[in-house]
């Protein structure tokens, strides 16, 4: 388990001003894994994936990803950890000067293993992700000319173009209607099997933490107070933990 | 690095804007040589800086060089100076008005724009995106913009002072029977090429601080949508502000290199 390992995070801490947003969190994701940071709007779930990417700078605490401390890691060793995750931003952060075409082409023409890759390659790259997240035929549209979901979706497929080993899905099924997270949480498990990729999904929609997850994790007061699988938890005595599962 | 409200009217904010944009503009210079040129945004943002701004700038161009041509000609024909007028006009466009007024108009498009284009990418965290893919969003969005405003603004200028002079030509042509041959050489009289380096170098100043002001406060916005539009405000009081500041300084150089 060990050797398996992906994201370590001990002891996290982060305050903005005055108040305290995590305080003290250890986090473990091991590959293959789907874990899911269950939590309350406003409890800090994004703010320790922005940490674990170094989009935010905790104030204590480590954070290995891949066994490499983040923290500590130089711009070329972080953009190297960077390439081995993908990111789903909450809205789908698409490039909105850009076709759904070029937003996938973009990270790819800028990375070098991806760089040498002749126009036709990539466009064959862009496709299937597209076709994977079931978004082909949105492939020349424009960000504006999106759903809320078809924008998760496309900045999935862009989050792919990297083959990552891992991606982080912030808040997947927010905003969207019941059918439409029902496909997203569709898709994270497809992505999984299809890209064998480990993930951690931050959300505080139930019904995804339940049909997404293998283990889960919740966060109530910038602290984890309970940690195994949904069902576990679910069956847990501890009043704090049932008022998630209510 | 955050800004913590821009445009916030007190000395710690003021001293932290001031570290922040002379840290942006040594981020600038060291991307400059040190990546990827981004060819294709370049290209792209000189469009929309420089081709885009032609009709405002030039409209804006023809109206002065009448407007002052309408309101000196009767001061200078009251004093029997009339011939002087061309060289006249010609000088103080040149070598001030032009390129302040032009600049001036150049931040409230470009800077306004380019502070609220990136505020509203940092919302919507597409720089953010940007930075996880392993992309150098500085490089892409940052030295693409103020490269091409520090090239532009400088041509646009040269364009608005050709403008200015035809308007003035006109103003004049309404007024007397003076062919453009004639206008043209006495504009020129007492002009030499020289006397445009300083104002094309001013220009080139303006053009490159309006680019690192305007993404500098687009860059480090605050969140949210009143971020954007605070962002876009600062972009262009603050480069308004330095545009003087610049002119001011240019002025005693040129006159202590001068004599």
């Amino acid at each position: 388990m060990e050797n398996n390992r992906i994201i370590q995070v001990s002891n996290l801490h982060k305050s903005f001003g005055d108040k305290t947003v995590i305080n003290g969190v250890d986090l473990e994701l091991f590959a293959g894994e789907n874990l899911v940071v269950l939590g309350k709007s406003g409890t800090g779930k994004s703010v320790i994936m922005k940490c674990i990417v170094r989009l935010m700078q905790p104030d204590a605490g480590t954070i290995h990803v891949f066994g490499t401390d983040v923290l500590k890691a130089g711009e070329k060793e972080l953009n190297r950890i960077r390439t081995r995750i993908g990111y789903l931003f909450q809205e789908g952060a698409l490039y909105d000067s850009m076709s759904v075409r070029e937003n996938l082409k973009f990270p790819a023409k800028r990375n070098a293993h991806l760089r040498r890759l002749s126009n036709k390659e990539l466009d064959e790259i862009i496709e299937r992700n597209l076709e994977s997240v079931g978004l082909i035929d949105a492939i020349d549209k424009w960000p504006s000319e999106l759903s809320g979901g078809m924008k998760k979706r496309a900045g999935l497929a862009r989050s792919l173009m990297l083959s990552p080993e891992m991606i982080i899905y912030d808040e997947p099924t927010t905003g969207l209607d019941p059918y439409t997270s029902d496909a997203i949480n569709d898709l994270i498990i497809k992505i999984r099997e299809e890209y064998k990729t480990a993930a951690v999904i931050i959300t505080h929609d139930i019904k995804c933490a339940r049909r997404t997850s293998d283990r889960m994790v919740i966060l109530n007061d910038g602290k984890i107070i309970a940690n195994g699988k949904f069902e576990e938890l679910r069956a847990a005595p501890d009043e704090q933990v049932k008022l998630f599962f209510i | 690095m955050e800004r913590k409200s821009p445009l916030d009217l007190n000395l710690e904010q003021f001293f932290f804007d001031i570290a922040g944009i002379a840290t942006f503009t040594f981020r600038y210079i060291g991307s400059l040589f040190r990546n990827r040129f981004e060819g294709r945004e370049f290209i792209s943002q000189c469009y929309r800086t420089g081709y885009q701004s032609l009709l405002l700038i030039g409209i804006t161009a023809i109206i002065l060089g009448l407007v002052l041509t309408i309101q000196i000609r009767p001061i200078l024909a009251g004093l029997g100076a009339e011939a002087w007028l061309p060289n006249m006009i010609f000088i103080s466009v040149v070598t001030e008005m032009g390129p302040v007024i032009f600049a001036l108009l150049f931040a409230g498009k470009v800077g306004s724009g380019i502070g609220a284009e990136l505020s509203s990418m940092r919302v919507t965290e597409q720089i953010d995106a940007m930075e996880v893919s392993a992309t150098n969003p500085f490089n892409y969005l940052v030295v693409t913009r103020v490269s091409a405003t520090t090239i532009m603004l400088p041509i646009l200028v040269f364009f608005g002072d050709m403008l200015a002079f035809f308007g003035s030509f006109i103003g004049l042509r309404a007024y007397s029977e003076i062919s453009f041959k004639l206008f043209y050489s006495r504009a020129f009289s007492e002009f030499y090429f020289s006397d445009m380096f300083p104002a094309t170098i001013k220009t080139i100043f303006f053009g490159f601080f309006i680019g690192i002001i305007a993404s500098y406060m687009g860059y480090y916005s605050g969140r949210g949508t009143e971020g954007v539009g605070k962002a876009a405000n600062a972009a262009v009081v603050a480069s308004s502000l330095v545009i003087f500041l610049i002119d001011l300084v240019a002025v005693q150089l040129t006159d202590i290199l001068t004599f």
